[in-house]
């Protein structure tokens, strides 16, 4: 069984999501990496697409993706992958178009052999200050939900007037 | 919701292991700062400066009246910080979730590559 997810603080700009899967690491990293694969599930929330997947899988290589809200809310992040070491290291540059991370974040993504078929991944987001990882929206996805939400209020206002 | 000010200042306390050793003790119960420095090899000084910081930062309080003011723990930071994690965690559990559900997907389609690995 999958174990339970762990997230934690780690030093001033840290946050650590450490996750166990039912599945070899070169499985796991290629649903990272693959577009085809990264759509089904890193879409966002229930409800949500994935409108633009773009990923050039290389250092140096640049990845966009775009998720759609149900009700047309579009929110797109993006970066540079700056090490690709299959199936072991990923890191990558990360930012929100509307910058709900007080800048630029770097994802580590270390990939471990845990035997049995099994592999961890533990993924330490470092943010560009405390401030920003302490002020930054654990929830882009929720916020970006709440800002859909009030624009299907104003659509509905205006259809009503 | 606590503000970014009010985390940094949790965390910030939170990242010593002296601090985090003090708050274990005062989850049992209240204590004076010479109670409080017994476990350690530390001067009473050097306690009382840590425990300025937990007070600092609102994870500790001490009484005014009492002769030994003791040292009392105060839960609320604490839980917005908790609460703010947790924030973080459902969002991962969720995507993750999804991740299981396509790994086993995949791994049903691959039976042979996943029998080489085991």
């Amino acid at each position: 069984m999958p174990t339970p997810l762990v997230v934690t603080t780690q030093g001033e700009r840290e946050i650590v999501v450490t996750r166990e899967f039912d599945a070899p690491r070169e499985l796991v990293w290629d649903c990272w990496t693959v577009p085809a694969l990264i759509k089904r599930w890193l879409s966002g929330p229930p409800g949500w697409t994935m409108t633009t997947c773009e990923f050039d899988p290389r250092v140096g290589g640049a990845w966009r993706f775009v998720s759609k809200g149900p009700d047309g809310f579009e929110m797109g992040h993006g970066g540079v992958i700056k090490t690709f070491d299959r199936p072991d290291l990923m890191v990558t540059s990360e930012i929100y178009d509307m910058d709900w991370t007080g800048g630029e974040t770097i994802n580590t993504n270390v990939f471990t052999d845990i035997g049995g078929g099994r592999s961890r991944s533990t993924l330490t987001v470092t943010y560009s200050s405390r401030e920003a990882r302490d002020g930054a929206r654990a929830t882009p996805m929720a916020e970006g939900m709440e800002a859909g939400f009030q624009s299907l209020d104003r659509l509905l206002k205006e259809r009503a007037a | 919701m606590a503000t970014p000010e009010q985390l940094d200042l949790t965390f910030a306390a939170l990242a010593d292991q002296t601090r985090r050793a003090i708050l274990a003790r005062l989850a049992t119960g209240e204590a004076s700062v010479n109670e409080l420095a017994e476990p350690f090899e530390m001067s009473q000084p050097a306690i009382s400066k840590h425990i300025k910081v937990l007070e600092a930062a609102g994870l500790v309080s001490r009484s005014k009246d009492a002769q030994r003011r003791p040292v009392k723990m105060e839960t609320a930071p604490m839980a917005e910080a908790v609460e703010w994690l947790e924030q973080y965690r459902k969002v991962w559990e969720q995507t993750y979730a999804r991740l299981d559900t396509l790994l086993a997907e995949l791994k049903s389609l691959t039976p042979s590559a996943d029998k080489k690995k085991n």
